[in-house]
């Protein structure tokens, strides 16, 4: 039995880690004795919000998690696997760091994308691609905002720019509702043989566990049970919580265990990430079936004076967690050595189901495996819909006057940093190396990456709306993963599989509970309506500041496979034929119109009808394969007109105006102009093709039973809507590229 | 004809290279350790891309202290080529290979696009695939690419027509808005005195299949092939 440590000392550790007065009685329960300190704290971060999804577990066990493609489904592993023929199965994940982020946004971004890699090296992957979905405040307003993206934006430069894996994609939005709390989600995607998929149990009794990578400091000390609470004025005494990267160290790492792996020497492996030891020890002996011993006197340390409280909880980055073949420990420290890491080994598995932590030859903390892991509370918090969510959808739209010009509302809305173009930001990021990217960021709906030694093409995207959640969380649910889908749709590929990063505010707040129910319930539906099941993710809940919780935003990252050269948005040639799929409809409740032209946040959100969506992701698939799509983009934030923009100004170096038809638009409906133009009615997408193949185009979406019109021609040097709109080229690229003064 | 990569700790477009070279072009490729000091009977040494070192204290400035780098710089002093890009170029700057150092962009950031270059020369190893004066579409990305040299440097380069790339517009104007990171003379390639090292901020890799957008920098490695034919 390990030595018993000073009571209030440990009553106090376990409030600092928020664990109620309940949840200490039932540690006492289990253990039959009390906590030390060690183990109050490895109790403490495996039982946090951050690594147990004790309010959300009941609502994640709605996904679908079954499809013929997957082969590792959601929660088995570090991240889901999907297989993508030819023997390769890609693994991906997207994760949060969005309270680290708040504090210290350079080194809490940058952290978050070393975090992700490593869960998609972990699996034996290649890592091959990083997306990152930001959201802030307006730019316009504090200095903060400014400090907060700049900030986040160069530590995703300088760690995936060092580390070596392209950023190919992502999203930026603004809102005042991020202006304290922004999001910062981070999704990496690798690509392994099935053969190599590397394993995350411990196994074989007498197998030695071996640390490998960085060593141990008190840098991220507590951090899971930091990201598991609101952030507050005090927040920035948090920032001990968060952890420095060394993007060299992972870069290194990444190498040493692939080739680790390669070796098939390593039995189990784990990275490092919140909970650090703790949770890397106790989840592969949880996985294993096993029991686990290891002495932290061994560990690799960056600062003496460490406690073995200190060590298991460090978030210290860059470290791994193997369990190898009894007799290789010297080789794979060899093998790590050349790469100038540390591999040590600090203990071994053992039998029966305790997991063991000595200092030196004390024994620190000795508990049950099980209780740690799977013994975490679970939750039935309540719920209850927010009294306010049915005033926010009431929108009276006689009161919303409409735009006396156009063609200035449509400038406006180009220029507003949500929708403007984003080179700014994606020109800061290595979007090439590794050589696969096939279209480069800002050209398509979806990044498209070749996969070596294939004939495949992988696209992915990411996609939220947190306006459409706030208004009607579970239609917004639905319209992320339409929207993913779409996305992967416009450029020729064929959605197989979800990610998910749940971002909401305090499950405390049945508010906040009854949105994350809803929103999961949408997101369920829609991706059983797609056949694109969730392979596992990640909650992030507390956001919240002393001004409220953010607006509910579950990012949706998705992957698709195509097999010939993607479809890109621009227009390509004079005279083509521009044809609208789906139906425009009197919808502009949640639209970004309403927000940025009129300062309003209100009414329903577009509705998405999936068996339509469904229909037009079977069209665009089947135009791509004939060869009918010369682009394909879809109408998203500002609707229609800023699509058929994009449409015109993506292609920097070749710019083409467009000229569209009143009545083709109209198309004999009574709407308001304002919701024809920049409403945004879910199921749309703007293609253009040859003029002589426009019948054929047309005939095909009949057959898929998706309404189809063609709305005008590519051509000249501004873009005509009508009699409403006239805009030069030139001038609409100036307000689109301009807003972000970096 | 037999390339060598050479791998520091933090490359990471070695294995670009060794793909472009190996499996579009067809050459034999051996990676050559950092720590090594053999460089295993290759043509040409290829010193890639990445953060070498993580690029800590300063560009390139560990790097060129390791093994191998001892003999590079031996066998380019025996005429050997020896081509850096991006990374590999700041190393080669560092360790004296080739005149001058780089200050970090102007812009204070790191850029990753594609850039116009005009071929200045065809008369070298590594650009007699190309006609002089033509325009060429490559990408960069990097943090620091503005070169920089004295005026007595410059004024070498100049006369012995060193540099062999330079940022230009679609028309093969040398602009200041062509010039994506303030490099002095919109040097992007420059070559040493005996003309058998090039250091290079754009990365020809990366543009070497049309699937990716250009193959342009093909024939950066085309025209080694040729001189060494040619020999």
């Amino acid at each position: 039995m390990p030595r018993q440590d000073d009571e209030p000392l440990v009553r106090r550790a376990a409030k600092s880690h928020n664990l109620t007065e309940a949840q200490y009685a039932q540690i006492v329960r289990i253990l039959k004795r009390r906590p030390t300190l060690t183990e109050v704290g490895m109790f403490g971060v495996l039982w946090s919000e951050h690594c147990s999804y004790a309010s959300s577990k009941i609502y994640l066990k709605t996904f679908p998690t079954k499809g013929k493609r997957i082969l590792v489904a959601a929660g088995k592993e570090n991240a889901g696997l999907v297989d993508i023929g030819d023997g390769l199965g890609v693994a991906f994940k997207v994760e949060s760091h969005n309270h680290p982020s708040a504090v210290e946004p350079h080194a809490g971004a940058a952290t978050g994308v070393g975090g992700i890699i490593r869960d998609i090296f972990t699996m034996g992957a290649r890592p091959i691609a990083l997306f990152d979905s930001l959201r802030f405040g307006p730019l316009n307003g504090h200095q903060r905002t400014r400090f907060l993206f700049e900030g986040v934006v160069k530590g995703i430069a300088d760690y995936g720019n060092a580390v070596g894996v392209p950023t190919v994609g992502g999203e930026i939005y603004f809102d005042e509702t991020y202006r304290e709390n922004p999001l910062v989600n981070v999704m990496c995607i690798g690509v392994v043989p099935h053969k190599a998929v590397a394993k995350g149990a411990a196994r074989g009794i007498g197998n030695p566990v071996i640390y490998v990578g960085s060593s141990t400091g008190r840098d991220g000390l507590g951090g899971a049970s930091f990201a598991s609470r609101e952030l507050t004025e005090e927040s920035e005494a948090d920032r001990p919580a968060v952890q420095l990267g060394d993007p060299f160290a992972e870069k290194c790492l990444i190498e040493a265990t692939l080739e680790a792996l390669a070796t098939g020497d390593v039995v189990g492996i784990q990275d490092m990430g919140a909970a650090g030891l703790t949770c890397s020890t106790c989840e592969t002996a949880s996985r294993g079936r096993c029991g686990m011993e290891i002495d932290v006197a061994k560990v690799p340390r960056r600062e003496s004076g460490m406690t073995p409280y200190e060590v298991m909880l460090s978030e210290s980055q860059e470290r791994m967690l193997l369990i190898a073949k009894k007799g290789k420990e010297a080789a794979i420290t060899r093998l790590f050595a050349r790469w100038g890491l540390h591999a040590v080994t600090i203990g071994r598995v053992t039998g029966g189901d305790r997991m063991r932590v000595f200092d030196g030859s004390e024994l620190v903390a000795d508990l049950p495996v099980a209780a740690l892991t799977h013994g975490a509370p679970v939750y039935r918090r309540p719920v209850k819909r927010p009294a306010d969510v049915a005033r926010r959808q009431r929108l009276p739209l006689r009161a919303i006057p409409l735009p006396r010009d156009y063609s200035q509302t449509l400038l406006q809305l180009l220029g507003s940093p949500t929708i403007a173009d984003k080179a700014a930001v994606y020109e800061q990021y290595d979007h090439m190396v590794q050589t696969n990217t096939a279209v480069l960021p800002g050209r398509s709906d979806a990044a498209v990456l070749r996969v070596k030694g294939t004939d495949s093409l992988l696209a992915a995207t990411t996609d939220a709306n947190g306006t459409y959640c706030l208004l009607d969380p579970y239609e917004g649910g639905k319209l992320a993963v339409a929207e993913a889908a779409r996305n992967l749709a416009c450029v020729g590929a064929e959605p197989l599989a979800v990610t998910d990063c749940l971002n909401f505010g305090s499950p405390q707040d049945p508010g906040v509970m009854w949105q994350l129910r809803e929103c999961v319930r949408g997101i369920a539906e829609a991706c059983r309506a797609f056949e694109t099941p969730v392979t596992g993710g990640n909650v992030s809940l507390y956001n919240e500041s002393p001004s409220g919780a953010v607006d509910p935003t579950p990012v949706i990252g998705m992957i698709g496979l195509l097999q010939r050269p993607p479809v890109t948005m621009e227009f390509k040639d004079e005279g083509d034929a521009i044809i609208l799929l789906g139906e425009t409809r009197e919808e502009l409740g949640g639209s970004e119109y309403l927000k940025l032209i009129h300062g309003r946040k209100q009414g329903r959100p577009p509705r998405v009808d999936l068996a339509g969506e469904r229909r037009l992701q079977r069209l665009l698939a089947a135009a791509a394969r004939d060869g009918l799509l010369k682009s394909a983009h879809d109408c998203a934030e500002g609707g229609l007109a800023v699509a058929l923009a994009e449409c015109c100004l993506a292609e920097r170096d070749r710019m083409l105006g467009a000229s569209l038809e009143a009545e083709a638009l109209a198309s004999g409906r009574r709407l308001r102009l304002d919701a024809l133009l920049f409403g945004e009615s879910a199921g749309r997408v703007v293609i253009s093709c040859e003029p002589r193949r426009a019948d054929a185009a047309a005939a095909l979406a009949e057959r898929f039973n998706v309404p189809a019109r063609l709305i005008g021609r590519v051509g000249g040097g501004r873009l005509v809507l009508g009699d409403w709109i006239d805009a030069g080229v030139a001038e609409m690229s100036l307000a689109w590229r301009g807003a972000f003064k970096l | 004809m037999k390339f060598g990569v050479v791998v520091f700790p933090g490359s990471n477009c070695d294995q670009d290279c060794v793909q472009v070279l190996r499996d579009v072009l067809g050459q034999e490729v051996v990676p050559l350790w950092h720590q090594d000091s053999s460089l295993r009977g290759c043509e040409c040494v290829v010193l890639p891309g990445g953060f070498s070192y993580g690029d800590y204290l300063r560009t390139g400035a560990i790097a060129k202290l390791s093994p191998v780098m001892k003999s590079v710089a031996a066998f380019a002093k025996d005429g050997g080529l020896v081509i850096g890009i991006c990374n590999g170029f700041q190393i080669l700057l560092e360790a004296g290979l080739l005149p001058g150092a780089m200050l970090r962009n102007t812009s204070l950031r790191f850029i990753c696009r594609y850039v116009n270059l005009r071929v200045e020369r065809t008369d070298t190893p590594f650009t007699n695939r190309f006609q002089a004066g033509q325009v060429v579409r490559m990408p960069i990305a990097h943090n620091e690419g503005n070169y920089i040299v004295d005026a007595a440097g410059l004024k070498r380069i100049t006369a012995q027509g060193q540099a062999l790339f330079r940022y230009c517009d679609a028309d093969g104007q040398v602009t200041n808005t062509a010039n994506p990171n303030g490099s002095l003379e919109a040097i992007a390639g420059l070559c040493n005195e005996a003309g058998n090292v090039l250091g290079m901020m754009p990365h020809p890799e990366r543009a070497s299949e049309p699937a990716l957008g250009s193959a342009d920098g093909r024939g950066v490695f085309e025209s080694l092939l040729s001189a060494v034919a040619y020999r």
